[in-house]
């Protein structure tokens, strides 16, 4: 194995041994993801009950917290692999390693995709057993949906790395907040139409509104002529927007990671991290 | 005796600066191989702005640094891939087993036939039966004999030690230190040593550098320097460094 990747793989390793270690750890991949399927699976139940035969909510709300859900936990398996260093105070022993930072950052976004997988698994296995989402509705549009809010949710949790390292630990607190912050210009359960007009220019530099405007034609199509190819043609318009967007969104945060960590560098920030000696 | 054709380490007029603080004064030294050096000096005299700097995780302001011929700058992998260095302020992970950290550290280092290595490295240093122990929970002399494990897994080239006998009982730091000359005969090495013991830095150093205000005062070997400069003890010296650097330097300067 080149010695490059065997650095990256270090850094899940480590996450692997801290998993295995500690239910403490692997309970949060599922339980809150789990608990909102649950929650949302029943309110679509009831909504499909009250709005009578004309509109199925399950595929358009059920199938939108499942994908909004999966960028969280995206975004927080970056920021949590990023915190266990903070937490361990380890910048020290890594980054007088020769370990670069963008092979530090490939570790994190590998342990991202293990501990967001789990978490994945676990929504689609109760939305389709329990609630009887099926993912066909929404055709290979699917893997689009997927790839563009992971590149989304790694972006957000590169920059919520960032923060941490340049403002020291106690900006934990901003990390969690971030998916509810932009949620409402993510247009997550409602299209961006609905937004005032200021509000959907905002919404427009959003790569998961793409998403779920795509998502919501799909299924408006296949109401009104199922499997109709004008929608998904529509729909990919829609995704190549916010694909582009979230890969321009990566860039940049990875470069904003990268300035934060020479500025840690230059100041000395790196060599004695902790929440005494940051501010 | 070192070999002083081949520095492991050149340190070249490193400065380092915080606004109008010179942490690190125009410092230029060199570390051989099989030589351990002792860099001393008062707390708040350079050392670890040093040490930090040849680690690559503070920029110096000016000056270079090349650890066995690259350029820390321009090569910082190459570098650092023959770099390692334990300190009392950089303990490993405490929520992974000591088996563990040493794995993840031997692969960051690209360590060959790890698994080999890190058996014979916790043989070395009395660790084996405390392999799938996390390291939270160890005495601190034994997270120290961890840290150091870690700093030779890669058998660097520059061995970096900050205070490493500081939080051991008198036996183990004898041991230890024996350890960490052995390993320096044995692979050349070369060790740059911070301790606030003298009598410490007096059986083990080659040589010491006396920093004060981020500047090399005094150069020697431990064992004539104090009587070079009208001291009983290494210990005596140090405590007129700390208190009255300048008369040292113009003693020095003045013969």
């Amino acid at each position: 194995m080149p010695a490059s990747l065997r650095r990256t793989a270090a850094l899940l390793l480590r996450q692997f041994y801290l998993l295995r270690g500690s239910p403490a750890r692997i309970v949060p991949l599922f339980a809150w993801v789990a608990i909102d399927i649950v929650l949302w699976g029943f309110i679509t139940r009831y909504l499909n009950s009250v709005s009578g035969a004309r509109f199925n909510f399950v595929p358009t709300m059920l199938g939108a917290v499942l994908l909004w859900d999966f960028m969280a936990r995206v975004m927080q398996g970056i920021t949590t692999a990023f915190l266990e260093d903070v937490w361990s105070r380890n910048f020290l022993n890594l980054f007088a390693s020769p370990l670069s930072v963008s092979e530090y950052l490939g570790g994190l976004v590998l342990a991202s995709i293990a501990t967001s997988s789990v978490g994945l698994v676990v929504m689609v296995a109760l939305a389709t057993l329990v609630f009887g989402l099926s993912f066909f509705v929404y055709g290979a549009m699917l893997a689009a949906f997927v790839l563009v809010l992971f590149l989304f949710g790694i972006s957000l949790g590169i920059f919520g790395s960032a923060l941490v390292l340049r403002f020291g630990p106690a900006a934990e607190w901003f990390i969690w907040p971030i998916p509810a912050f932009i949620s409402p210009l993510a247009c997550v359960f409602y299209p961006l139409a609905v937004l005032p007009h200021w509000m959907q220019w905002l919404a427009r530099i959003i790569p998961p509104s793409y998403v779920f405007e795509g998502m919501r034609q799909i299924l408006a199509r296949q109401t009104a002529a199922p499997v109709s190819a004008s929608g998904n043609a529509l729909a990919a318009t829609h995704l190549i927007a916010g694909a582009a967007l979230a890969l321009v969104y990566l860039l940049v945060m990875a470069r904003a990671f990268t300035s934060v960590y020479r500025h840690a560098v230059r100041t000395g920030l790196i060599a004695r991290y902790s929440a005494e000696t940051v501010s | 005796m070192p070999n002083r054709a081949a520095a492991i380490l050149s340190v070249s007029r490193l400065c380092k600066q915080y606004g109008e603080v010179h942490a690190v004064d125009d410092l230029s030294f060199e570390v051989c191989p099989h030589e351990i050096i002792g860099l001393l000096g008062p707390n708040g005299a350079g050392k670890t702005t040093t040490i930090n700097m040849i680690l690559g995780v503070l920029e110096p302001t000016s000056g270079s640094i090349a650890i066995d011929g690259c350029d820390l700058a321009r090569r910082r992998r190459q570098a650092l891939g023959r770099t390692n260095f334990a300190a009392v302020y950089a303990p490993l992970p405490g929520n992974l087993t000591v088996a563990q950290n040493l794995r993840v550290f031997g692969m960051l280092y690209a360590v060959p036939r790890l698994s080999e290595r890190t058996e014979t490295i916790l043989e070395e240093f009395d660790l084996s039966r405390f392999r799938n122990t996390k390291c939270g929970v160890l005495s601190s002399g034994e997270q120290t004999r961890v840290a150091l494990a870690k700093a030779m897994l890669n058998e660097p080239r520059l061995l970096l030690l900050d205070e490493p006998t500081a939080s051991l009982d008198p036996a183990i730091a004898r041991e230890i230190r024996a350890t960490i000359r052995a390993f320096a005969e044995r692979t050349g090495v070369g060790v740059l040593w911070t301790s606030h013991n003298m009598i410490e830095v007096a059986e083990v150093c080659h040589r010491v550098l006396f920093l004060s205000h981020g500047k090399i005062l005094l150069e020697g070997d431990p064992r004539t320097l104090p009587r070079e400069n009208n001291h009983a003890t290494l210990e005596d010296l140090f405590v007129a460094v700390a208190r009255e650097p300048l008369t040292i330097r113009h003693a020095q300067e003045v013969p």
